[in-house]
């Protein structure tokens, strides 16, 4: 009985987000309607890109990698009750400094640079994830202006730093970028003959981490006692500032490790662009209803829109329409959101199907 | 001293009225009729149902039945505009006011006068002018935020004047004002009177109803119980009346037999959550095998002596012991670690994480060590089958473990709380209006476990707002009045009119005297 | 160094300001009215580019500047239905209009011109000297927003609703129009500073031309204290700083690395958020619902 009890309820959220995509699918095939193109050629072009073919899915995976561990980032801070923009910033600052490490040649074999290069790309992000949930914890500043302000100041320091620091640091300023990670460094590639790289294995296993630490832990029971109720968990004996600030710097170490995942995986290099991936990853966890299971599964759906969206070029229907549609599930989702709040149909449901259930 | 009937209809007349939120009856059968120009109180116990009332006048509760005359015609009010036309104005417990915006700007918001461009300066003449007339001094460009509570409260009648009002409500209007303050206002109400306003003053002080009204309504469980001239009735009836003679639940109980003391607190001072007045507890004992039952009218500091008794809020000054051993600094787990439980007044914000699944709610202050967690790991299987028996134990209704706190009933919210409280054997268990919004067997249910609890040796604080409840479960019941504990007796020993004339702000000499 | 504060540098100033202050004042009025508003950088976005299409179909600049407008009003509409009406969490909410507007743009810009890049381009504002007529428009709007919220009856209300939803509600205010009309002011505000980005500095629409600047405003509209003067002093700070930044890669021998400077705004925010927020807090009922009994 409780086991069917667990999956009504993780079917009704899979359902949500299920219908929150097919809702903005279907408001994307309006756009290309009314743009002329034909919405059946692509998708049909798009599953084509991101699923059919060796190729096409390992692309699916590649994109995936950042995409889950960005959108772990945000389900963590999520749960402790933060909304996390940020991602951004912590993602580019892991993938700096993870592109330094590798950039340095330290002589070490593979064994332990690639480790240690992750490691550092993730205590990077860990740094810049750790700044706000702090300045949260201390002083109130609200995450949301402190974040977005980290993120430029990450893309600007970032900038600075490689086009005019050439004389401490392995950066390259013609590239604006750092030097070429040296092959010790390198994540090693999974599949011949793709991009394929460690990066998606280290998001599923991050997952499967997190899943446990939030689930099975102390530790994320407090994260999310304090992130559905401060009085009941102050009450419980919980620390809300000690607990908030861990949680945020841990959210920017998962996010610096997408980026040292890019740096090393992907490009072989840290470029000092914004990937655009930290507003994707809200995405991703608000479909992953911030649970990491269901996040790899939403990961996976945004890599391979971001895989496939190129090869919807060919109906005559541009790639950006997957950042349209992006942004349609986040306001489908918000849609769902309302209905499932509304709390006094919310808990008469509930107890007429608890009733139902205690008189069965 | 206005006389008790005039010719003509009373200013305000409610007939029948019965007001329900859901299942709940607020107010019922309920009659109630205040004449001109006199200054009405409106007497009862806290949940009484008074503010709901009031608040049909002011149009922000619909009644589901029943009649509102003003000044003898029958009104429908719809919402707060039309109370405002018929010159009904409300200032409420926590105020409307605006802290950033001046004076004159919280009293002229909604009735700013002709055209898009503010006039700042007459309106804040035409304030002055008005804060003259009545005594009721207070700058006009002054902001809000920068005023005391008695100053503010000064603004709502202001606001309510300017607006117009001929009938003015004022609910528990003393409660964060200092003696001053409410010598002031009571000066204020009466010149208001001479000048033919008709006043609801909602108190549940028996002291302020003599100081200040001519005629008193008392109305307890949402009915209209009396209506009396003050000037003809005692304190000790008005008493009576208030808490009534209940027909309480009978719970079958052996004498108690005191033991060591277990909790103690000495000169224990703290801040309070809202106003100014500190919480000052001079002594304090819970001893094995007892009830101690806390009683008084809600906002008299038992928030606080619970938060500081539970950790929850820090002591300024003054000791508190569990067991012998000095918490005074304590955490909320360090006191559960010394063996203290709680059950929380606010089963939704404080007893319960909603969203949890029942055995994630057995884990909310158990999760510091054995039996649920080893090394940070969650036992989820060990805790998921200890919930199990506790819902067994306490009889606590949901179909499994897994369910969501949510959905249960508040009854089997009520007693899964307690089971998790019980599970880790305390000493001594502070028990906070644990019977708050249960049915009768929910109710029942938790009063045996109370004396059970005792029963087996341990020390229990009660503290209720419900004095019968007090009078039914206590061995020994301390009286909380104005932040201090103001009368301590063995349970036998004390009327229940003596209670409610120390809870109405009475000192124990007074309230033995009467 | 004399080369350096030029008059080039001040009009370099004004002219990075001018979509700041825009953006800012329209996130202004949404904020005191109690609604948050991330989703300016998006609303900006789709005035910048429906100025410039509008611009393209009418042929006349003007109707552009109208188009772009209304377009980032609509946008607004999104942001108010889901906001106000829906009590949906309006930094979510926030989000997917700006990645909305971030797609929409971009998709209409292939479907429109065939490239990926940008739009062709168009005519643009008239200017005033070498500066858009839209420069002293955005000045001018500083005094006009700061009479209207201190000075009229409109603005005390509007204020009402963003500090004390219920108070308001007590005093008979409909605080869901005025939710709404400030949400659709923000719209059309934050849409002229897109304009001013595509068609007043420049005549055509590349892709995220905003890049941030209606994060920029928002900073700005919170170090600036919740008041118009405070937001353009504060926007003012931002566009010095990049304009001595552009102007200092210009200058040869500068003495601070113009990628600095260009992060100091960012650091004077994340400071003055965190020693003022306690001070100088928003309009207290930012965020929230009134709930009528």
């Amino acid at each position: 009985m409780n086991r069917l009890q667990i999956k009504s309820s993780t079917l009704l959220s899979i359902g949500g987000s299920v219908a929150a995509v097919a809702v903005a699918l279907l408001l994307g095939a309006l756009v290309m309607s009314a743009s002329g193109a034909s919405p059946v050629e692509a998708y049909q072009a798009l599953w084509d890109g991101a699923f059919v073919g060796r190729r096409s899915i390992a692309e699916t995976l590649v994109y995936s990698a950042p995409l889950i561990l960005g959108g772990l980032a945000f389900a963590l801070s999520s749960r402790a009750g933060l909304f996390n923009i940020g991602i951004e910033g912590q993602l580019i600052t892991g993938g700096f400094v993870a592109g330094l490490v590798g950039a340095w040649d330290l002589g070490l074999p593979g064994s332990v640079y690639v480790p240690l290069a992750l490691a550092s790309g993730a205590l990077g992000g860990m740094v810049w994830g750790f700044i706000p949930g702090f300045l949260k914890a201390k002083t109130g500043a609200h995450e949301v202006i402190t974040t977005i302000m980290l993120n430029y100041l990450a893309m600007r320091g970032i900038t600075y730093l490689v086009l005019r620091r050439d004389d401490v640091l392995p950066v390259d300023p013609s590239f604006i970028a750092t030097q070429k990670v040296v092959d010790a460094a390198k994540l090693p590639i999974l599949l011949d003959r793709t991009r394929l790289h460690l990066g998606i294995i280290i998001a599923i296993v991050a997952a499967l981490v997190l899943w446990y630490v939030l689930f099975h832990t102390r530790f994320g029971y407090n994260v999310r006692a304090v992130g559905l109720s401060k009085g009941a968990s102050a009450y419980g004996g919980i620390k809300w500032g000690a607990t908030v600030t861990i949680a945020m710097a841990l959210a920017g170490g998962l996010a610096g490790l997408a980026g040292a995942g890019e740096s090393l995986g992907l490009h072989g290099r840290h470029w000092a662009t914004a990937p655009g991936y930290g507003f994707t990853a809200i995405a991703v966890g608000l479909v992953g209803r911030n649970h990491p299971l269901g996040v790899i599964f939403s990961g996976i759906l945004f890599g391979a829109l971001n895989a496939g969206g190129p090869s919807m070029q060919s109906a005559d229907v541009s790639k950006e329409i997957v950042q349209l549609i992006q942004g349609f599930i986040i306001l489908a989702i918000a849609a769902l959101e309302v209905v499932n709040r509304l709390p006094a149909i919310r808990s008469r449901l509930a107890r007429r199907s608890a009733a139902q259930k205690a008189g069965a | 001293m206005t006389t008790a009937s005039r010719a003509s209809a009373p200013a305000v007349e409610m007939r029948d009225v019965r007001v329900s939120f859901g299942p709940v009856i607020a107010n019922d059968a309920v009659s109630f009729s205040v004449e001109p120009g006199e200054i009405h109180a409106l007497l009862g116990e806290n949940g009484a149902g008074k503010t709901t009332l009031m608040r049909v006048l002011a149009g922000l509760i619909q009644p589901d039945r029943g009649e509102l005359r003003i000044d003898g015609s029958v009104v429908t009010i719809a919402d707060p505009q039309a109370a405002r036309r018929l010159g009904i104005g409300m200032v409420h417990q926590h105020f409307m006011l605006i802290p950033r915006f001046t004076v004159t700007e919280n009293i002229i918001l909604g009735n700013e006068g002709d055209g898009s461009v503010l006039d700042r300066q007459s309106a804040a003449r035409e304030v002055r002018k008005l804060s003259e007339a009545y005594g009721l001094l207070i700058d006009p460009n002054e902001k809000v935020e920068n005023l005391t509570v008695g100053l503010q409260q000064r603004v709502e009648i202001l606001k309510a004047l300017y607006h117009g009002s001929k009938i003015l409500i004022l609910d528990e209007p003393t409660a964060l004002l200092t003696p001053q303050e409410i010598e002031d206002l009571y000066g204020i109400l009466n010149r208001l009177k001479a000048d033919g306003t008709t006043i609801i003053f909602i108190t549940h002080k028996l002291k302020e109803v003599a100081a200040v009204s001519d005629r008193v309504t008392v109305i307890r469980r949402g009915k209209t119980v009396g209506e009396r001239i003050t000037a003809g009735t005692t304190g000790q009836e008005l008493a009576d009346l208030m808490v009534g003679r209940g027909v309480s639940l009978t719970v079958q109980r052996t004498p108690a037999t005191p033991g060591r003391i277990i909790l103690s607190a000495r000169n224990v001072t703290a801040k309070p959550i809202h106003g100014h007045t500190e919480l000052e507890i001079e002594k304090l004992d819970l001893r094995a095998g007892e009830i101690l039952g806390v009683c008084g009218v809600e906002g008299n500091g038992q928030a606080e002596l619970v938060e500081v008794l539970s950790g929850l809020r820090r002591v300024q000054s003054g000791v508190i012991e569990v067991n012998g051993k000095d918490m005074s600094h304590g955490d909320p787990n360090e006191y559960r670690a010394a063996g203290l439980s709680y059950i929380p007044e606010d089963r939704h914000h404080r007893g319960l994480v909603l969203d949890f699944p029942l055995w994630e709610n057995v884990l909310l202050g158990n999760a510091q060590g054995e039996p649920f967690v080893h090394n940070g790991l969650i036992n989820k299987r060990r805790t998921q089958a200890v919930t199990r028996n506790l819902m067994q134990e306490f009889d606590v209704r949901a179909p499994s473990p897994n369910t969501a706190a949510r959905s249960l009933s508040g009854g089997n919210q009520q007693k899964l709380i307690i089971a998790r409280e019980m599970f880790r054997d305390p000493d001594v268990l502070l028990a906070i209006q644990p019977t708050r919004g249960l049915d009768v067997g929910a109710i029942e249910f938790v009063h045996k476990e109370l004396v059970r609890v005792r029963d087996a040796g341990k020390a229990v604080m009660l503290l209720s707002f419900d004095l019968d409840e007090v009078l039914d479960l206590s061995d020994r019941i301390v009286v909380m009045s104005g932040y201090r504990i103001a009368g301590e007796f063995v349970a036998g020993d004390v009327t229940r009119n003596q209670l409610g004339l120390l809870m109405g702000g009475r000192t124990s000499n007074e309230s033995a005297a009467d | 160094m004399e080369d350096f504060f030029t008059l080039d540098l001040l009009t370099r100033i004004l002219r990075v300001t001018t979509p700041l202050i825009f953006a800012a004042l329209g996130g202004l009025i949404c904020e005191r009215s109690g609604v948050i508003n991330i989703a300016l950088e998006g609303l900006m976005l789709i005035g910048a580019f429906f100025a410039v299409a509008g611009t393209y179909w009418t042929g006349n600049v003007f109707a552009g500047l109208l188009i772009g407008m209304a377009c980032a009003m609509v946008g607004a509409l999104i942001h108010a239905v889901w906001s106000i009406t829906f009590r949906g969490d309006q930094i979510v909410v926030g989000t997917a209009v700006n990645l909305i507007a971030l797609g929409l743009t971009a998709f209409l810009v292939k479907a429109i011109w065939g490239a990926a890049g940008g739009s062709d381009r168009v005519h643009s504002l008239p200017k005033v000297g070498s500066m858009s007529i839209l420069v002293p428009v955005a000045f001018a709007l500083v005094p006009v927003v700061a009479f209207i919220l201190f000075r009229t009856k409109q603005g005390l209300r509007l204020q009402a609703c963003g500090e004390h939803p219920q108070a308001a509600v007590s005093a008979g205010i409909d605080i869901t129009r005025y939710r709404y009309l400030a949400v659709l002011s923000s719209g059309l505000l934050a849409g002229l500073g897109g304009a001013y980005l595509s068609i007043g500095n420049l005549n055509y629409f590349t892709l995220d031309m905003t890049n941030g600047r209606g994060f920029i405003a928002l900073a700005a509209v919170i170090l600036g204290g919740w008041s118009p003067w405070g937001a353009l002093a504060a926007a003012l700070l931002f566009g010095a700083a990049e304009g001595v930044q552009v102007q200092g890669q210009s200058t040869p021998g500068f003495p601070i690395s113009s990628d600095l400077m260009v992060a100091m705004p960012y650091i004077v925010t994340l400071i003055a958020i965190t020693l003022f927020v306690k001070t100088r807090s928003g309009p207290a009922g930012l965020g929230t619902h009134a709930t009528t009994s």
